[in-house]
C-alpha cells in the first residue's frame, strides 16, 4: 500500500482522529493486516501516538498485526452453531490446516479465524471462507470444502488422496 | 426527485408511487436475507431475471429482492404476489416452472409448497404456514415485501407518515409522552423504558445532543437487528429522526458491527435516499428541524456494544466501558447528552407514533408492551426469526412456531439473553415470555437470542462455552471480571475433563457472586448467569460429571469412549479412512477376502468423532 493510498483513506474520513478505527479497518480490508509502516504513517498524519494506535489495533478482533493468508477461513463459534457441533468442525479444521485460530499456514494460503456469530444461525454450523458461507457443516465435510481453496500443489495432493 | 419541502409534498409523492403500482399486478419476491444468501438465493434471483426477460416481454411482472422473511430454515424463499403463494427451498431450475405455471397461469407448483410437518397437508399461502401463523409481525412484517434499497417501497407502505405526524402535529414533549405511555422498553438488553431515557436526555443541559442506534448485536446466536437493518433500514432511520426531534438532537450515529457488511451498505443507501428526499438533513420536510446521521463501524468486540464503550469507540478510543456515575443521557458521546437505543427499539417508534400508544399497549403484558423479535435457533425444526407478542409462552414459540425438536429428541432447555442470560429448563416451558418473567427465573430477555437445546446438549458444556466467550471478551479493566471469568472457565474445564470435585460447585457460586458484585459494567455484572442458572436447574448433570465422570449428553470429549461394535461392523473401512490419527485398524471385507472387524486403539484415539460421523451402519458406540 503506497502512502498516497493511505492518504486517500485518511482524507475520506476527513482527517479526523475519531475516525481512526474506520481508517484502520479500511487498511485492514486492503492489506488483510496492518503493516507497521502504515500505522506509523497514519499516526504521524493524525498526530496520534503510535502506542494508542497499537492499543486500538490489538483490542478489536477485526484488526490484525500479522500478515494474513490468501483465504480466510472463519468458523462461527456462536451459541447456535456451538450447540450444533461447531467445536468439532473447528477441531477438524485445525487438524486439516495444522494451525490454531488466529494463525496462518506457512504457505500463506489460509488463515484460520473464529467469530462469534455470522448472523446466519439457521444454517449452523457455519464456516465462511472469504465471505462465502458454507452452512450445515460437519467434520466430514471439512476436507471437501477446503479443497477448492487449496493452492495448486496441495490441491493435486488432495485430489490424489480422494 | 428533489427535496420535499412540506408534508403535503411528501403525500403527493407517495400518492404518485401508489398510483403507479397496481395492487393486482403480479410480482415475485425473493428473500435476499443473509440466511437465504447462504442457501443460494442469488442464483435464484438471476434465474428469475432471465426468465422474466425472456418471457414476460413487457407484461410487467416485477421482481423484488427483499430482506429476511424470517423462515431461514426453508430458504431460499420465494413469495408470489398478490396471491402470497409461498415457495420454499427454491432452486434456480425451478424459476421457469414457477413463472409458467403460477405467474402466467395461476396454477400452483405443489412440489415447492411447504408441507405441514404433522398432517402432511400442503400449504399455499404464506400466512397459513404454522411458522408465521402465531406470529405478530408488526415490526418485521414489511421486510418480506419491500426492497430495502428503494425508499419508494417504504413510502408505499406508509413510511415516514409517523415522522410527518410528529414533526407537524406534535410537540417534542408530546412525542415523549406518547412513547412513555406506550411503555416502550429497550430491546437491546436491559429493558429500560425508552421514553424516560428520552426525557432525561431532552432535559439535560447542553445545546448539542446526540442519538445513537446500537447495531453492534454482540449476542452470539442472534441476528434480528441485522435483518431489520438489512431488510427495512428506513424504519430504523425514521424512528431515529422522530427520537432526535423529541430529544432535540441534530446529529446521530448508527453503530454497526463490522461482521454485517450488507447492513452497512443498506443503511448507507437508506441514509442517502432519505437525504435526497429531504427526510434527513437540513430543515426536514421544511419543518425547521435539522438532523443527520452517520455510520460508524464496530471492530468486533462484544463489550463495545455496551453504551459507554460504544461511545468511546465512536470517539476513536478503545472500546472500554467507564463507570456510569454520570449517565450517558447527561454526559455521553464527547461529553454531551446522548441517547442510545437498540435497532429494534428505534423500529418500534414510528409504529407507536403512527398508531398511537393506546393501540400499542393492547399488545403484550402488564409490564412489557408490544412485540419482540427472537432469533429462534439451535435444536429446533423451524429455525429463523420470529416476532411474537410479549407474554406468549415458550411452549408456543418452540412447538407451535418452531415446530418442535428435530429427530424426535426431547427438549431440555431454552437459553435466552445471550452470554448474560440463563438456561430455562423444560419444566418451565409454559412460562410467559416478557422482561420480568424471564428475569424472575434467572435468565433475561437480552437482545432476543433464543437457543433451543435438546437432550444431546450438555449444560456444563454450555456454561463452559459462555464462560469461554466472556473471558475472551472481558476488556480486562476490572480485576473481578477479568479474573473471575477466567477462574470460572478453568473450573468448568476441570469438570468437563473429569477432574472436578464437589467443592468446585460452591466455589463457582462464590466466584459468580464476587464477579457480579465487583464489576463495573453489565458484562461482568451478568457474567455468572449462565453458570448460576445451569447450576440452579441442572445440578445433577454437574454432579454426574464430577462423581461418575460421565457426560450424559455425550458432549464432553474427555469423558467419552468410542467403541466399534464388532457384530454390527460391516468391515467397510470407512471409519479407518476417516480417522485422522490412524487409531483404527482392521481389514476391509471384499468379494475375495473375509476381512477383520475394525477396532479403535484407545491409546491413540483423540476422540474427534470422525469415525462416528462417517459410519453408515451405527456400528460405533459412544459412552
Ligand atoms: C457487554 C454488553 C454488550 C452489549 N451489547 C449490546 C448490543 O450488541 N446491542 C445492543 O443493542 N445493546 C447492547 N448492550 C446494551 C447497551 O448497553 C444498551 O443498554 C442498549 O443499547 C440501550 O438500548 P435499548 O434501551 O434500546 O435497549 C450491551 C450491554 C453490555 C453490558
Ligand atoms: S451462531 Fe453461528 S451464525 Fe449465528
Amino acid at each position: 500500500m503506497t502512502q498516497s493510498e493511505i492518504e486517500a483513506i485518511i482524507e475520506r474520513y476527513g482527517r479526523k482522529e475519531s475516525s481512526i478505527l474506520s481508517i484502520l479497518q479500511d487498511i485492514q480490508t486492503r492489506e488483510k493486516y496492518l503493516p507497521r509502516e502504515a500505522l506509523e504513517y497514519v499516526g504521524e498524519k493524525l498526530q496520534i501516538p503510535l502506542n494508542k494506535i497499537y492499543r486500538i489495533a490489538t483490542f478489536y478482533r477485526a484488526l490484525s498485526l500479522m500478515p494474513r493468508g490468501r483465504h480466510e477461513v472463519c468458523v462461527c463459534m456462536g451459541t447456535a452453531c456451538h450447540v450444533r457441533g461447531a467445536q468439532r468442525v473447528l477441531d477438524q479444521l485445525k487438524l486439516e490446516l495444522g494451525i490454531a485460530p488466529g494463525e496462518t499456514t506457512k504457505d500463506l494460503n489460509f488463515t484460520l479465524e473464529t467469530v462469534n456469530c455470522l448472523g446466519v444461525c439457521a444454517a449452523g454450523p457455519v464456516v465462511a471462507i472469504d465471505g462465502q458461507y458454507f452452512g450445515k457443516m460437519n467434520p466430514t465435510k471439512v476436507e471437501g470444502t477446503l479443497k477448492q481453496f487449496r493452492s495448486d500443489k496441495k490441491k493435486e495432493a488432495a485430489d490424489g488422496k480422494a | 426527485m428533489g427535496r420535499l419541502s412540506s408534508p403535503q409534498e411528501l403525500e403527493k409523492y407517495r400518492e404518485g408511487i401508489r398510483r403507479r403500482r397496481d395492487p393486482h399486478q403480479a410480482f415475485i419476491t425473493v428473500c435476499g436475507g443473509t440466511g437465504c444468501h447462504a442457501s443460494g438465493c442469488h442464483a435464484v434471483v438471476d434465474a428469475f431475471k432471465k426468465v422474466i426477460q425472456e418471457k414476460a416481454k413487457g407484461n410487467g411482472v416485477g421482481l423484488r429482492v427483499t430482506g429476511c422473511h424470517g423462515f431461514c430454515e426453508r430458504g431460499p424463499l420465494v413469495v408470489l404476489h398478490p396471491q402470497k403463494v409461498l415457495y420454499q427451498r427454491v432452486k434456480p431450475e425451478d424459476a421457469p416452472k414457477i413463472f409458467e405455471e403460477t405467474v402466467l397461469n395461476g396454477k400452483i407448483v405443489e412440489s415447492l409448497l411447504y408441507e405441514h410437518p404433522t398432517t402432511g397437508e400442503k400449504i399455499v399461502s404464506e400466512e397459513e404456514v404454522p411458522f408465521y401463523k402465531k406470529q405478530m409481525r408488526i415490526i418485521f412484517g414489511n421486510n418480506g415485501s419491500i426492497d430495502p434499497a428503494q425508499i419508494e417501497d417504504y413510502l408505499a407502505v406508509g413510511g415516514y407518515q409517523a415522522l410527518c405526524k410528529a414533526l407537524f402535529s406534535m410537540k417534542p414533549e408530546e412525542v415523549i409522552r406518547e412513547v412513555k405511555k406506550a411503555n416502550l422498553r429497550g430491546r437491546g438488553g436491559g429493558g429500560f423504558p425508552a421514553g424516560l431515557k428520552w426525557e432525561q436526555c431532552r432535559n439535560a443541559p447542553g445545546e448539542i445532543k446526540y442519538v445513537i442506534c446500537n447495531a453492534d448485536e454482540g449476542d452470539p446466536g442472534a441476528y434480528m437487528d441485522r435483518s431489520l437493518l438489512e431488510g427495512n433500514p428506513h424504519s430504523v432511520l425514521e424512528g431515529m429522526i422522530i427520537g432526535a426531534y423529541a430529544i432535540g438532537a441534530h446529529e446521530g450515529y448508527v453503530f454497526v458491527r463490522h461482521e454485517y457488511p450488507l447492513a452497512v451498505v443498506n443503511i448507507g443507501i437508506a441514509i442517502q435516499q432519505a437525504r435526497e428526499l429531504g427526510l434527513l438533513g437540513k430543515e426536514i420536510l421544511g419543518s425547521g428541524f435539522s438532523f443527520d446521521v452517520q455510520i460508524s463501524r464496530g471492530g468486533g468486540a462484544f463489550v463495545a456494544g455496551e453504551s459507554t464503550a460504544l461511545m468511546a469507540t465512536i470517539e476513536g478510543n478503545v472500546g472500554e466501558p467507564r463507570a456510569k456515575h454520570i449517565h450517558t443521557v447527561i454526559s455521553g458521546l464527547w461529553d454531551r447528552p446522548t441517547n442510545l437505543n437498540n435497532v429494534e427499539t428505534w423500529a418500534n417508534v414510528p409504529l407507536i407514533i403512527d398508531r398511537g400508544a393506546d393501540w400499542y399497549t393492547q399488545i403484550g403484558t402488564e409490564g412489557s408492551k408490544g412485540t419482540k423479535i427472537f432469533s429462534l435457533v439451535g435444536k429446533v425444526n423451524n429455525t429463523g426469526l420470529v416476532e411474537v407478542p410479549m407474554g406468549i409462552t415458550l411452549r408456543e414459540i418452540v412447538y407451535d412456531i418452531g415446530g418442535g425438536i428435530p429427530g424426535g429428541k426431547k427438549l431440555k432447555a431454552v437459553q435466552t439473553g445471550g452470554p448474560s442470560g440463563g438456561c430455562i429448563p423444560e419444566s418451565l416451558i409454559d412460562l410467559p415470555v416478557d422482561f420480568d418473567r424471564l428475569t424472575e427465573v434467572g435468565s433475561m430477555m437480552g437482545s432476543g437470542g433464543m437457543i433451543v437445546m435438546d437432550e444431546s446438549t450438555c449444560m456444563v458444556d454450555v456454561a463452559k462455552y459462555f464462560m469461554n466467550f466472556l473471558k475472551d471478551e472481558s476488556c480486562g479493566k476490572c480485576t473481578s471480571c477479568r479474573e473471575g471469568t477466567r477462574r470460572m472457565h478453568e473450573i468448568l474445564m476441570e469438570i468437563t475433563e473429569g477432574r472436578g470435585t464437589l467443592d468446585h460447585l460452591d466455589l463457582l457460586e462464590e466466584l459468580g457472586w464476587v464477579t457480579a458484585e465487583a464489576s463495573l459494567c453489565a458484562l461482568g455484572g451478568t457474567a455468572p448467569n449462565p453458570v448460576l442458572s445451569t447450576l440452579r436447574y441442572f445440578r445433577d448433570e454437574y454432579k454426574e460429571h464430577i462423581l461418575n465422570k460421565r457426560c450424559p449428553a455425550k458432549v464432553c470429549r474427555a469423558l467419552l469412549k468410542y467403541r466399534i461394535l464388532s457384530d454390527v461392523c460391516t468391515m467397510c473401512g470407512r471409519c479407518a479412512k476417516a480417522c485422522p490419527v490412524e487409531a483404527i485398524s482392521g481389514k476391509v471385507k471384499t468379494k475375495k477376502e473375509k476381512g477383520i472387524p475394525f477396532k479403535i486403539d484407545e491409546q491413540k484415539c483423540i476422540k474427534c468423532g470422525m469415525c462416528f460421523e462417517s459410519c453408515k451402519f451405527e456400528a460405533i458406540e459412544v459412552q
